[in-house]
């Protein structure tokens, strides 16, 4: 998913612990450049117990040579065949529990064809609806109606792509937000009190309950960075609690009058967002892809930035290598677990002021987060923590989800196949060993040209 | 704290040592907090009538009267001695000596005596039915903070036991529907928790990929399997594959008639039973047992263990899908161990708040059990609460286990250090 050579391409450090950093296994030791410390201690974890190839001592092979072998041994076709896998599994799944292909198996050694169609019927039916639901539809007459279902996939990955950000930044400091749901929640309240309860001019209605959302979803996440910095209460534990909180308080405020329940109405639900307050539609009104996505571009950019680029998320990430060493270096670790909690929570935040403003503009409930909070982690995850990585897996997600209800209209296989599909995506290629086993891929680190020392380490310890 | 590190100066380290104490103010501050918010409660919604506390149940053979007090009387003498607790804290911490753990029980106690019987004035709390629920609702909590104690312990961090737990749930539900047999459906919860636990050591320990994102996602794929399953296949035929039975109550001849504890304790489930014998094996295997050195020693210092002969992923490994195996079982509690058959995402975050427990009882068995069985009375205070009509939302109610918890990670556990080598792979070349 990201870009090999990129230098700061580490994993996701993210940890139930201030000290877990283990970024092992990701990376793979072939197709990054062994400038960087990262990409060397990645490079040792790989190599299935062997030290990381010491570059100097080797003499450079030919270019088609290393070409080849950055093909076959680099990240792009470990995470392609990590997809292949996945939809296999998948494949197997309908398969096996689809009604025509039980009852031709009844009859399979004397019409195994029928067997065999049956399955190929099940599995392309549902992969095709797959398909048509969140690339291209087919069956549609003209280019607009046939291209919808992209923009419903850029739609779902809007809030995927804000959350995942959010985890994604909270890892590269070490730290592991499990509270998107929370600090969602919080975001979405903050922000549709702020749409529906005032009038305000257009632009300025949105700019102002965005900010507000924003600012709910941070502080938010910041009493966990607070109190992880003030009293050392670990942030897993407190991001926990606070998601129950924050939904039993939302859920208190949705069914009490005067605070977000909709007037005149018995329904856990507040009102629907005043035209002023809600995003713009993109490409029009037929679609819905909707204002949320430029900002989420735009956050990508941020976080980039920060990350990559700014004093800031030098410290950020080496408080997320190594605390102590920060520590000693001079970085203010408490205040920087702050920071990026505030800054974490703001992105979880965006992707709960997209929902109430871009996505369900009619008045929201207590499911608004959708689970998006904890898919974040997933996409973080298969982000590698990365900004740009972590963009191009809320699409493929966001593709997932957008075909997974058409998949589910159209050939009654159930949504939660995706959930299958996407969580072993993710495994596979966090172990790219495991891949290359099956496809029987070379080693990226060859025999030939690594040398094997003879001491037993354990990585990374401290 | 370890000499080693003192070694170079040890006489003026020993007195930078003694004035660490004075770093734990966070219990006499949690304590005030504690006593203002009661105090806040008396003042601001007093609560005119008295409250009931029943000690027994109908079929108790030994009948314990029922005692009513007056609301207000009681609740401010338990603000005066919530207040005394508080003062008593500050006073040994102001002479730098630490808070005893039985002040803090104390304290506890007190401040929810004092609010139940305010929340419940003019009302009558069923103090069995209470602690029996308590049990209950905890019971997936223990196995899970166990699961998740051994996992640590080992080195591996287990974030997947809301995934073991639902699997457990699942396939105690579906075999113990087909055969007919709960005990068979516990047998196949713990090998789905195995299984479970095999994968995630798997991947932990042959690919070294980040337990957390393993744990993650494990929970991710569990939910996926076990809904799509749910929905594409017991769904259409639940009469034959999800109407578990359930396990029946097996009170203990003597035990179960004492008194309070009796109908609390030894009125219960297979599956309660085995949590007793789980959480007192694991306790004591992991600090008085061969098995459970080596297990904590591979988790602390695995270069150490491996240079002693210990094999240490192979100890990982097994330990892990034990840890995955009390889980399954933990697992049974939603389905069989209460008769309802399996639903989607039916756990409902039990294994995080597990993790919490973990984390909470400091990687301790019996610690990490008392967490959760505070989790489990929480919870249930709320259903109590609820059904005899409180002044508080119920929502507020809701919330307050986890608020609790919040205050008491920050207030009085603060930072917690884990096994020293959970969460790194041990590669050996």
């Amino acid at each position: 998913m990201s870009d090999p050579r990129q230098p700061d391409a580490v994993g996701p450090t993210g940890s139930s612990k201030a000290d877990l950093d283990a970024d092992i296994a990701i990376e793979e030791p072939g197709a990054v450049s062994p400038e960087t410390e990262g990409a060397e201690e990645d490079a040792r974890a790989t190599a299935g117990g062997a030290v990381a190839a010491q570059p100097t001592d080797v003499p450079p092979p030919s270019r088609w040579h290393s070409t080849l072998h950055q093909i076959t041994t680099g990240n792009a076709i470990i995470s392609v065949l990590a997809v292949l896998l996945a939809l296999l599994v998948g494949a197997i799944m309908i398969a096996f529990t689809d009604e025509r292909v039980q009852e031709a198996s009844g009859y399979f050694f004397a019409r195994p064809g029928d067997t065999f169609l049956a399955i190929w019927e099940s599995v392309s039916g549902a992969y095709s609806a797959l398909f048509q639901g969140s690339v291209y539809n087919f069956r549609r007459d003209d280019f607009i109606s046939g291209i919808r279902p992209l923009t419903e996939t850029l739609t779902f990955a809007t809030p995927l792509i804000a959350g995942g950000l959010g985890v994604g930044l909270a890892f590269r400091v070490g730290m592991f937000n499990i509270g998107g749901r929370g600090q969602m929640l919080i975001a979405a309240s903050v922000a549709g009190w702020l749409a529906f309860g005032f009038d305000l001019p257009w632009g300025i209605h949105m700019l102002v309950a965005l900010l507000g959302g924003l600012i709910g979803g941070a502080l938010w996440a910041g009493i966990a960075g607070a109190l992880k910095a003030r009293t050392g209460a670990h942030e897993v534990i407190v991001t926990i609690m606070l998601n129950y909180v924050a939904f039993y308080l939302v859920s208190w405020m949705l069914r009490t009058p005067g605070l977000l329940q909709a007037p005149g109405s018995s329904n856990p639900k507040t009102p629907a967002m005043k035209e002023t307050a809600i995003f713009p539609a993109l490409l029009g009104p037929q679609f819905n892809l909707h204002f949320g996505f430029i900002l989420v571009v735009v956050a990508t950019v941020i976080v980039w930035w920060i990350l990559s680029r700014s004093s800031l998320g030098f410290r950020f990430r080496a408080v997320g290598e190594n605390p102590n060493a920060a520590r000693v270096a001079g970085i203010n670790v408490p205040s920087m677990y702050i920071y990026a909690m505030l800054i974490s929570g703001a992105l979880l935040g965006l992707a709960g002021v997209s929902q109430v403003l871009g996505t369900v503009t009619t008045g929201f409930t207590a499911g608004i987060d959708a689970g998006i909070g904890f898919d974040a982690i997933t996409v973080a995850l298969l982000g590698r923590s990365t900004p740009w990585g972590i963009f191009i897996a809320g699409i493929l997600f966001g593709a997932f989800k957008a075909g997974g209800f058409s998949m589910q209209a159209a050939e009654g296989v159930p949504i939660e196949i995706v959930l299958v599909v996407q969580s072993l995506i993710v495994l596979f290629i966090a172990a790219p060993p495991l891949v290359r086993t099956i496809f029987r891929l070379p080693d990226p680190a060859s025999p030939k040209r690594r040398p094997v020392p003879n001491v037993t380490q354990e990585v990374k310890a401290k | 704290m370890s000499t080693a590190v003192q070694h170079p100066a040890p006489a003026p380290q020993v007195v930078a040592l003694d004035t660490t104490v004075v770093t734990s103010w966070k219990a006499p501050i949690a304590f005030a907090i504690f006593t203002l918010l009661a105090i806040a409660l008396a003042v601001f919604a007093p609560q005119d009538g008295d409250t009931t506390f029943r000690l027994s149940t109908q079929s108790d053979v030994i009948q314990l009267p029922e005692i009513t007090v007056p609301t207000m009387p009681t609740l401010w003498i338990t603000i005066v001695l919530l207040a005394l607790a508080t003062a008593y804290s500050a006073m040994l911490v102001a002479s730098k000596r630490r808070v005893p753990v039985w002040l803090v029980v104390v304290f506890a106690v007190l401040f929810m005596f004092g609010f139940l019987t305010w929340a419940a004035s003019g009302a009558a709390i069923p103090v069995i039915g209470l602690l029996f629920g308590s049990l209950s609702l905890a019971v997936p909590l223990i196995y899970g903070s166990l699961a998740g104690v051994l996992g640590e312990r080992v080195g591996v961090i287990n974030i997947a036991i809301e995934g073991q737990l639902l699997a457990g749930a699942f396939t105690a539900a579906v075999v113990a529907s087909i055969t007919g047999q709960p005990i068979l459906g516990l047998i196949a919860a713990m090998v789905a928790g195995m299984l479970v636990g095999m994968v995630l050591a798997a991947f932990a320990i042959k690919y070294f990929v980040d337990q957390v994102i393993v744990g993650v996602v494990l929970n991710v794929l569990v939910v996926g399997l076990t809904s799509f399953f749910f929905s594409q296949v017991l769904a259409p035929n639940a009469a034959a594959l999800n109407t578990p039975p359930r396990f029946e109550r097996l009170p203990i001849p003597v035990l179960s008639e004492i008194p309070i504890i009796g109908p609390v304790l030894f009125r219960q489930t297979l599956v309660v039973y085995l949590m007793y014998v789980a959480v007192a094996l694991v306790y004591f295997g992991l600090f008085h047992t061969k098995w459970g050195l080596r297990l904590r020693a591979v988790g602390e210092h695995p270069q150490a263990a491996d240079t002693v002969g210990i094999k240490v992923n192979r100890t990982r490994f097994w330990n892990v899908a034990l840890a995955g195996a009390i889980a399954g079982l933990g697992g049974t509690f939603f389905t069989i161990g209460s008769g309802i058959a399996f639903n989607k995402e039916m756990t409902a975050g039990a294994g995080f708040i597990a993790l919490a427990a973990v984390i909470f009882g400091q990687w301790d068995p019996i610690k990490a059990t008392l967490a959760a069985l505070l989790f489990g009375f929480a919870s249930n205070l709320q259903n109590t609460l609820s059904v005899i009509g409180s002044p508080v939302p119920s929502e507020f109610m809701l919330m307050l286990p986890y608020v609790v918890t919040i205050f008491a990670v920050a207030g009085l556990v603060g930072k917690v250090r884990g096994p020293a080598a959970a969460g790194k792979p041990y590669i050996k070349s």
